[in-house]
C-alpha cells in the first residue's frame, strides 16, 4: 500500500544536497529559509537549552536536597531559579512549539513552505539571538560593583523588585530585553502560522478538513498575538523606569507593584495554554495513529480548543488571590478559572473516546502520551484546586504550585514533546529512534518525574514557599525534599539515554522509509526527511485523513465527513 | 595502589559528599523547630484557616472522584483495547463522534463548577468580608528585605520577627487584624496554621485576620520572592492566653534595663553605626530601618528566624551578619574584641 502512495504524491523526490564542504554546509543552514530547516533549528535550539535549563534545575535540587543546604550561596540559587524558568518558558517550550508547528504545518496543509519563509527566518534569528542575550547575562550583567550577573528575580519579576534601587546593574536589562526580542520573534511565526493555514492549503482541504494540529496551531497562534503584546509592553515600561526615570511600576514614586502582576498575567496565564495546546496537538495527532482510529469528535476537539483560548484570558488573576483584591473581584477569577477546566476535561474525554475501541501498540509516541494523559488530568484537577480561591490563599506561592505547574509543563508539555521528537524524527531524519534506549528514556523519566512532582505537593502543603534556597531543619521537610531531589537525577538519566540515542540514531539508526508508523495525515506522504519543495505534485485531498482514503479506498472517510 | 574499582568508590563517596559537608550550621534552629509541629494546612488553629481546610477538603472530594472514574476507565481502555499477538491486521472499527456523549460530557463538569463555584464564593466571602470589631487588637506589619517589623498601635509595643497574639476564644472571639505594608517590595505574610497567605505590597494597604484557639508557637515566613534573602525571611506568631499576653505587653513598654556594669558596651552601641538602623528606647538611638532592639533578649530568634537568641550566636551575627545569612542588608561591623565583646553583654542585658 505505502508503495502506491510514493508514486501517487511523492513523485520525484530528487536529492539536490551536494556534498558540500562543512563551512558551506553551516552557510546553507544560517541562509536558509526553509520551513522544515529553521524548524529543526528552532527544536535543536530548545533541546540545547533544555538541557543548560534542566541542569540549573538539578543544581538547584542538589541545594535543597537537605536542610541548611550550602552547595549554592543564595545570590546564585536566585539566579539559578530566575534563568530556569525563563529559559524553560522561553528558550525552550516557545521554540519546541514553534520548531514543530514550522516543520509541520506546511507538510500537513500539503505547502511547499510557510507563507513568509523570510520572515519566518527573521523570527527565528530573533529568537536565537535573544536567547543568547540572556545566558550572555552572566558574561555582561553585573555593570556596576556589587552588583550581580545573571537575572535573579525569578521569571516573573515582581515589581518593584526589579526597578533600579533593588535590582542593580543590567542583569534585568538582560532578561528585559532577551524576553522582548524572544517575544517579537514569536509573533512573526503566529502571523506566518495564521496565514500559511488560511491561505496555502492544498485543493479539497476545507478549514473543516485541517488536521487537528493545524487548527492547533491556528488557535495558538491567534492566542500569541493578542497576549505578547501587553507583555512586550510592560518589558518597554520597566525599561522606562530603569533607564529614563518613569513610574510605572516604582512605587517609591508612586507607581503601582500592582500593574505590573496584571501586565504580566494577562500574558502569563494564557501563556500557559500556548505551551499546553501544542501538547494537545500532538497527542491529537499521536493517540489515534496508535490507538488505529479516528479522532473521536473532530469539531469538538477544535471548538474546545477555541473555547480554551477564549477563555484563558480572562483567568489571569487567579495568579493574584493573594494580592488583595475584592471578594467580587476573587469570585470572578475562581469562576472563570473553574470554567476553563470544562473544554479542557472535554480534551481528555475525546482521547478517552479514541481509544476506546481501538487497537493500540505502544509505541514510544504512545507511551508517552499515555503518560500524558494521566498526568494532564492530575494536573488539571490540581488547577481546579488552584482555581478554589481560598485554597490558593494557603497554597499559592508553594510548591504546591510548583508541583502543579510543572504537571503541566513537564507532565504534559514536556511529554509531549518527546512523543513529537520519537515520532516525527524518522519523518525529519529518514531513521528511526532506537526503540529500546527510548523505553530507559521514558522509565526513567516517568519514575523521575513522579519521585519529585508528587512529592512536592506535599512539601507545599507542609508550608514550605517557593524560590527559598534553603530551609531550616526540624520542619518536617527533610524527607519530601530529598526524595524530589532523587527524583530530579532520575529524570536526568532518563534525558541522558535520549541525548544517546539522538546521536547513535542520526549515525547508524534504522531506516524509517515514508510512513514507519501507518499514518494518515499529508507528511506521511512524501520522502523522509522530504525533499525542499516538500512535495513534488501539490496534493489533493477529499478528508481529514487523505492516507486512510488512499489505503482503504473500499471505506474512506470523506463518506462520513 | 589504589585499584581502579577502588577508585570508583572513592568518587562515588566523594561526590556523594557534597552536599553533605556542605551543610551550614543551623544555629540551633533544627532543636527548636523540631519542637514545633510542622506548618501544615491540614492542622488548622484559627477560623480563616479552618474555613479554608473545609472547602479545602470538599474540593479534594470532588476532583478525587473525577480522577478515580477518568484514571479507571483510561486504564481499562488501556489494558482491554491493546493490540494482541493473535490480532488480525485489520483497522477497528472507525468511530468519528457522539453528540449525546459530547453533550453528556459537558454538561456535566459545568454542573460540578457551578457547585464548586457557589462553595468557593461562600468562603471568599466568610473570610474577606469579615467586619473588624471596634475592641479588635490591630496590628501594624510592615515587611523588610528580609524581617518583619509588628507594631501594636494601641498597646505602644514595636516588636520584630516573632507576634505576640492572645488566645481567642471561640464561644467569645477576640479576633487579631493584621494590617499589611511593605518598607521596600513585595512579600507575603503566610502563617499556614493560622489563615491563607496575603500579600505585602508596597504603596497598597492590605488586611487580613487570626482568632488561634490554642496556644502555641506557629512557624510561617515570606511566602512571595523579595530578593536575596527571601528564603531566611522567617517569622513566629506566639498564641498565649490573654493574661500571657498582656504580661507581655506590659513588660515590652517598659523602659529598658539600665546595667552599669555593661556601660562600655552601651557606649559602643550609641557611638557606631549601629544607631543608624536600630531603635533602643531610651537610648540616643532611634534609627528605623532595622529591628527595634530595646526589648531584644525576649525574643527567641535573631536574624528573621536565622539563629536561636543566644549571647554566642548575637556575637557572630554582630560581627559579621552574612555568616548567618548571607546577603543580609545588616553590614559587618568590624570592632575590636573587646568592643564586640562588651557590646554583646550591653545587648544581653536588653530584656
Amino acid at each position: 500500500m505505502a508503495g502506491t502512495i510514493d508514486q501517487e504524491i511523492a513523485v520525484g523526490a530528487i536529492d539536490d544536497t551536494e556534498s558540500l564542504p562543512v563551512l558551506g554546509k553551516l552557510h546553507e543552514w544560517v541562509v536558509t529559509v526553509d520551513h522544515k530547516r529553521l524548524g529543526l533549528m528552532y527544536i535543536m535550539g530548545g533541546l540545547f537549552f533544555f538541557l543548560i535549563a534542566g541542569l540549573q534545575a538539578m543544581t538547584i535540587r542538589l541545594q535543597l536536597a537537605f536542610p541548611d543546604g550550602n552547595v549554592v550561596p543564595p545570590q546564585v540559587f536566585n539566579r539559578l531559579m530566575t534563568m530556569h524558568g525563563t529559559a524553560m518558558v522561553f528558550l525552550v517550550g516557545m521554540p519546541i512549539l514553534t520548531g514543530f508547528f514550522n516543520y509541520l504545518v506546511p507538510l500537513m496543509i500539503g505547502a511547499r513552505d510557510l507563507a513568509f519563509p523570510r520572515l519566518n527566518a527573521f523570527g527565528f534569528w530573533l529568537w536565537f539571538f535573544g536567547a543568547l542575550l540572556l545566558y550572555f547575562s552572566y558574561l555582561a550583567g553585573d555593570g556596576l560593583y556589587g552588583a550581580g550577573s545573571a537575572p535573579d528575580v525569578g521569571w516573573f519579576a515582581y515589581a518593584p523588585l526589579t526597578e533600579l534601587p533593588f535590582s542593580r546593574g543590567n542583569s534585568t536589562d538582560y532578561w528585559i530585553l532577551s524576553i522582548f526580542l524572544t517575544s517579537v520573534g514569536s509573533t512573526a511565526t503566529a502571523i506566518n502560522i495564521i496565514a500559511s493555514a488560511f491561505c496555502m492549503r492544498c485543493e479539497g482541504m476545507t478549514l473543516s478538513k485541517m488536521p487537528v494540529l493545524v487548527w492547533l496551531s491556528v488557535v495558538v497562534a491567534f492566542m500569541m498575538l493578542v497576549v505578547l503584546p501587553p507583555l512586550s509592553a510592560a518589558q518597554v515600561m520597566l525599561l522606562l523606569d530603569r533607564f529614563l526615570g518613569a513610574h510605572f511600576f516604582d512605587t517609591q514614586a508612586g507607581g503601582s507593584a500592582i500593574l505590573w502582576q496584571h501586565f504580566f498575567w494577562i500574558f502569563g496565564h494564557p501563556e500557559v495554554y500556548i505551551l499546553v495546546i501544542p501538547a494537545f496537538a500532538f497527542a491529537s495527532e499521536i493517540i489515534p495513529v496508535f490507538s488505529r482510529k479516528v479522532i473521536f469528535g473532530y469539531s469538538v476537539m477544535v471548538a474546545a480548543t477555541c473555547a480554551i483560548g477564549i477563555i484563558s484570558m480572562s483567568v489571569w488573576a487567579h495568579h493574584m488571590f493573594a494580592v488583595g483584591m475584592t471578594p467580587p473581584g476573587n469570585s470572578f477569577f475562581a469562576a472563570a478559572s473553574m470554567l476553563v477546566g470544562v473544554p479542557t476535561g472535554i480534551k481528555i474525554f475525546n482521547w478517552l473516546g479514541t481509544i476506546w475501541g481501538g487497537k493500540l501498540r505502544f509505541r514510544l509516541p504512545m507511551l508517552f502520551s499515555l503518560a500524558f494523559l494521566f498526568q494532564f488530568l492530575v494536573a488539571g484537577l490540581t488547577g481546579i484546586m488552584l482555581a478554589v480561591a481560598p485554597f490558593d490563599w494557603q497554597v499559592t506561592d508553594t510548591y504546591f504550585v510548583v508541583a502543579h505547574f510543572h504537571y503541566v509543563l513537564v507532565g504534559a508539555i514536556i511529554f509531549m514533546d518527546f512523543a513529537a521528537i520519537y515520532y516525527w524524527f524518522p519523518k525529519a531524519t529518514g531513521r528511526m529512534l532506537n526503540e529500546t534506549l527510548g523505553k530507559w528514556h521514558f522509565w526513567l523519566f516517568l519514575i523521575g518525574f513522579h519521585l519529585t512532582f508528587d512529592t512536592l505537593h506535599f512539601a507545599g502543603l507542609r508550608g514550605m514557599p517557593r524560590r527559598i534556597y534553603t530551609y531550616q531543619p526540624g520542619r518536617g521537610l527533610e524527607t519530601l525534599n530529598l526524595i524530589a531531589s532523587i527524583g530530579a537525577l532520575m529524570q536526568g538519566l532518563g534525558v541522558l539515554f535520549l541525548v544517546i540515542n539522538v546521536i547513535r540514531s542520526l549515525r547508524s539508526g534504522d531506516p524509517a522509509g515514508n510512513d514507519p508508523w501507518d499514518a494518515w495525515t499529508l507528511e506521511w506522504s512524501t520522502t523522509s526527511p522530504p525533499p525542499e519543495y516538500n512535495f513534488a505534485e501539490a496534493p489533493t485531498v477529499r478528508s481529514r485523513r487523505p492516507l486512510w482514503d488512499l489505503k482503504h479506498p473500499e471505506d474512506p472517510d470523506w463518506k462520513y465527513e | 595502589m589504589v585499584s581502579r574499582l577502588q577508585r570508583w568508590y572513592l568518587t562515588i563517596a566523594l561526590i556523594g559528599c557534597v552536599p553533605v559537608a556542605a551543610l551550614a550550621n543551623d544555629w540551633g534552629m533544627g532543636d527548636s523547630n523540631s519542637k514545633i509541629p510542622p506548618s501544615s494546612v491540614f492542622e488548622p488553629v484559627s477560623t480563616p484557616a479552618h474555613d479554608i481546610l473545609t472547602v479545602t477538603f470538599f474540593v479534594f472530594a470532588i476532583t478525587g472522584a473525577i480522577f478515580l472514574i477518568v484514571a479507571g476507565l483510561l486504564t481499562y481502555a488501556i489494558l482491554r483495547f491493546r493490540a494482541r499477538s493473535g490480532d488480525d491486521n485489520r483497522e477497528p472499527p472507525q468511530v468519528y463522534g457522539s453528540n449525546p456523549i459530547e453533550f453528556a460530557w459537558t454538561t456535566i463538569p459545568v454542573l460540578i463548577v457551578l457547585v464548586l463555584f457557589l462553595t468557593t464564593a461562600r468562603t471568599i466571602y466568610t473570610v474577606q468580608a469579615r467586619v473588624r470589631p471596634p475592641d479588635a487588637l490591630s496590628v501594624h506589619v510592615i515587611a523588610h528585605q528580609w524581617w518583619w517589623e509588628f507594631r501594636y498601635p494601641a498597646l505602644g509595643v514595636v516588636t520584630a520577627n516573632e507576634l505576640h497574639v492572645p488566645l481567642s476564644d471561640p464561644k467569645a472571639p477576640t479576633p487579631t487584624f493584621l494590617d499589611l505594608e511593605s518598607a521596600d517590595v513585595a512579600h507575603s505574610f503566610w502563617v499556614p496554621r493560622l489563615a491563607g497567605k496575603t500579600d505585602v505590597i508596597p504603596n497598597k494597604k492590605n488586611s487580613m485576620w487570626i482568632d488561634p484557639h490554642v496556644a502555641g508557637t506557629y512557624l510561617g515566613q515570606c511566602a512571595e520572592f523579595c530578593g536575596t534573602q527571601h528564603g531566611l525571611m522567617l517569622l513566629r506568631v506566639i498564641v498565649e492566653p490573654r493574661a500571657d499576653f498582656d504580661k507581655w505587653v506590659a513588660a515590652q513598654t517598659q523602659p529598658p534595663t539600665v546595667d552599669a556594669s555593661v556601660a562600655h558596651g552601651r557606649q559602643v552601641f550609641e557611638s557606631t553605626a549601629c544607631v543608624n538602623c536600630h531603635t533602643i528606647r531610651g537610648t540616643a538611638a532611634n534609627g528605623v530601618f532595622g529591628p527595634d532592639l530595646t526589648h531584644l533578649m525576649t525574643r527567641e530568634t535573631i536574624g528573621a528566624g536565622v539563629a536561636m537568641n543566644t549571647p554566642d550566636h548575637l556575637k557572630v551575627w554582630v560581627n559579621d551578619p552574612n555568616v548567618m545569612k548571607p546577603g543580609a542588608l545588616m553590614p559587618a561591623m568590624n570592632l575590636g574584641d573587646k568592643d564586640l565583646n562588651d557590646l554583646v553583654a550591653y545587648l544581653a542585658t536588653l530584656r
